[in-house]
């Protein structure tokens, strides 16, 4: 047995009086594909907003390499993370956004390469050579000079995901990379996270909607209902032979409205 | 057609005193407005509070009667003495429009969307870098505009500093309507038509920062 | 010199007197603005472009201008031209001039107001079969007017902190009163920290009013947040 890369063990988020996570417990193995599904509402997004330090759970620990993410120990004491502590364990960790969150003043290739440059101090003409790779591997190659808003937004979400996987990260998190695209452009998008999901090493963890895609490249599904891990498992168990009713529910819903 | 240039010639000579208050207070008032701008969404409350304290205090009042005060206040009860009424103005024009100013450099970094924080912790940047790469490079584009109509208001309130008995545009202008009171209007208009030909440029690079400003701030 | 708090509180009525004065001053001149903005609207709706370009250059003119310069041409030069040469009074000529000064940013505000009325909003009206009357009386102004009430509030208060210009061509209001008060026994700073106080006292007081007044209006006619 490997041990995971990243563990909640009973993590709970509230915001005011609502609380959208009631006691997580997840495990995820280094390179293992996490699909997260579940209806609107049902805390699948804070889930990943945890992990990469977006928002603090209410309680509960998040471990990251055996490493405790939110807090810190001197001595004997423990204390809440700080910036440095956070800092140190994120950079194990990248995401894309459902609304590519790309830097509007920036090219798609100063885009993908300013955090390698100012946050790993790398050597300015290697991380160009290798941002154009990347680029070039998600179809982009003749747009590295353009700026965010004269692309499409399947193309936007291609230059997010490349910008993400310029830092390396063990962990990737999807978070509705799909949503926010008219339905001509998924294809594309899911194009790139099929090729990245089948090349292997990097864990990822997918919040999404399209069940197909969930099926195809997932080892594992997790559907979350209220705040809970309602039914979790092999993508075929799950979507094909759904045990609770809610989850059949939720299925059906789901490919009725398609 | 002889006084237009006679009276040109007289008021060529306040336009020295015009000019180093308006440069002297426009660099003033830009570097109170990004420090006073950056305090105010420090996390820090007493940081925030004190320069929300002074904001409040500058804007409350008026510029004339802070230059009046100013003027009186800092030589007599505090005993500063600044060396020369340009700095008094200086420093009067500047605390009022940096105050001013310093509204707009806060409202245009609370006004980059949170999607580019998150975006910046994502890719593990840290606090200074997020706001030296990220939020300040595109709250400077939105802020230019109305950047440009404050330096357009500041050159108008260079227009006050006759009244503290600087020898400025104005200044020199009211002298010469003085001795000479059937040319007023050809005076005024003439201090009008100078202080036009300093707003002009500023006019239409407010204008082009405009169109810059729109683009800049695309949601990508 | 040193500050003294006998001064500081026997000026407080004398002041208080100007400060009616100053809030009758800004409340004429802001009515000019006003009234006065719809006029560069008008001219700048007017189809024919020389007379466009002419008046929008000249609403540039006056906004770009120094106020104080504009109400000493009023005061002391308007009398000397010939033919159209009128000798105000103080008070008439602060209303004018400063009137004159803000009715080219009141009329940017009705501008932008008018303009923030989608372009659907009019083509439904004119598919409506309503005329020109009607599309401005219920369709284009009751939404062009409410979001700009935030802003025009803004300039009441400008205007209120500019109107002490006029104690330089002779108007005794607050500041005026201040100054004389400073001549007579060489005691400035108290009478003028009273004159700031009562600024600050009655403006930030209507800011925050403003501030709230804004947030409820953006609410109500963000369109940004639906686009994104």
């Amino acid at each position: 047995m490997v041990a995971p890369i990243v563990q909640y063990k009973n993590v709970r988020k509230a915001f005011g009086d609502v609380e959208v996570l009631r006691g997580i417990n997840l495990d995820i193995t280094p390179g293992e594909k996490v699909a997260l599904i579940g209806p609107s509402g049902s805390g699948k997004t804070t889930i990943i907003r945890l992990l990469m330090t977006l928002e603090e759970p209410s309680s509960g620990v998040i471990e990251v390499n055996g490493e405790n993410l939110w807090q810190m120990k001197k001595g004997n004491k423990t204390f809440p993370a700080d910036e440095k502590h956070l800092r140190a364990i994120r950079g194990d960790i990248g995401m894309v956004f459902q609304h590519f969150n790309l830097f509007p003043h920036m090219t798609i290739l100063e885009n993908c390469m300013l955090a390698p440059t100012i946050v790993k101090k790398k050597e300015k003409a290697t991380v160009r050579a290798t941002a154009l790779e990347m680029l070039d591997k998600v179809g982009l190659a003749d747009k590295v000079d353009l700026y965010p808003s004269q692309l499409s937004g399947g193309q936007k979400q291609r230059v997010a995901m490349a910008r993400a996987l310029m830092m390396k990260p063990k962990v990737m998190l999807f978070d509705e990379v799909t949503s926010a695209l008219d339905p001509e452009l998924v294809g594309e998008v899911l194009e790139v996270i099929r090729d990245l999901a089948k090349s292997g090493e990097m864990a990822m963890i997918l919040v999404t909607h399209e069940m197909d895609f969930a099926l195809d490249i997932a080892d594992r599904v997790l559907f979350l209902n209220e705040g809970v891990i309602e039914e979790e498992g092999h993508p075929e168990e799950i979507l094909v032979n759904p045990k609770s009713e809610r989850l059949q529910e939720f299925l059906s819903r789901f490919t009725s409205s398609r | 057609m002889g006084s237009i240039a006679d009276i040109s010639l007289v008021l060529l000579s306040g336009l020295k005193i015009t000019l180093i208050v308006l440069i002297l207070s426009i660099i003033f008032s830009t570097l109170i407005a990004l420090i006073a701008g950056l305090s105010r969404v420090s996390n820090n409350w007493l940081v925030s509070g004190f320069t929300g304290f002074y904001v409040e205090i500058f804007r409350g009042t008026s510029l004339i009667v802070q230059l009046f005060w100013f003027s009186y206040a800092l030589p007599g009860l505090f005993n500063i003495h600044l060396g020369s009424d340009v700095w008094v103005a200086v420093l009067a024009i500047s605390l009022n429009y940096g105050a001013y100013m310093s509204e707009i450099v806060r409202g245009a970094i609370q006004s980059v969307p949170a999607g580019q924080t998150e975006a910046s912790i994502a890719l593990n940047f840290t606090g200074f870098q997020r706001m030296r790469y990220i939020i300040l490079p595109q709250a400077i584009r939105m802020m230019l505009p109305e950047y440009g109509n404050y330096i357009i208001q500041i050159l108008k309130a260079t227009s006050l500093v006759s009244l503290i008995g600087l020898t400025d545009l104005l200044y020199y202008g009211n002298i010469y309507r003085s001795t000479h009171l059937s040319e007023a209007p050809t005076v005024y208009i003439l201090i009008l038509a100078v202080y036009f030909l300093l707003a002009l440029p500023l006019i239409l690079l407010t204008r082009k920062m405009e169109k810059v400003a729109k683009k800049g701030v695309v949601h990508g | 010199m040193t500050w003294s708090w006998d001064v500081f509180f026997n000026v407080i009525p004398l002041i208080f007197k100007g400060l009616w004065i100053t809030l009758g001053l800004t409340i004429a001149c802001y009515a000019f603005a006003m009234v006065f903005g719809f006029f560069w609207v008008f001219m700048s709706r007017i189809p024919w472009k020389p007379v466009n370009w002419l008046f929008r250059w000249l609403a540039e003119f006056i906004r770009s201008t120094p106020p104080l310069v504009q109400l000493f041409f009023i005061y002391y030069a308007w009398p000397s031209i010939p033919v159209i040469g009128v000798a105000l009074n103080p008070f008439a000529a602060a209303i004018l001039g400063l009137g004159l000064h803000f009715s080219t940013y009141t009329s940017e505000v009705y501008r932008s107001g008018i303009e923030s009325v989608e372009k659907g909003q009019w083509e439904a009206a004119t598919a409506l079969n309503l005329s020109t009357k009607q599309k401005w009386l219920h369709i284009i102004l009751p939404q062009a007017i409410p979001p700009t009430i935030p802003m025009l509030g803004n300039y009441l208060i400008i205007m209120f902190k500019e109107v002490p210009l006029a104690s330089t061509i002779g108007v005794v209001a607050m500041l005026h009163i201040a100054n004389d008060y400073g001549a007579q026994y060489y005691k400035f700073v108290e009478p003028l920290t009273v004159v700031a106080l009562f600024f600050l006292l009655l403006s930030y007081p209507s800011a925050l009013l403003i501030r709230k007044l804004e947030k409820k209006y953006n609410r109500r006619f963000d369109k940004r947040t639906a686009t994104l």
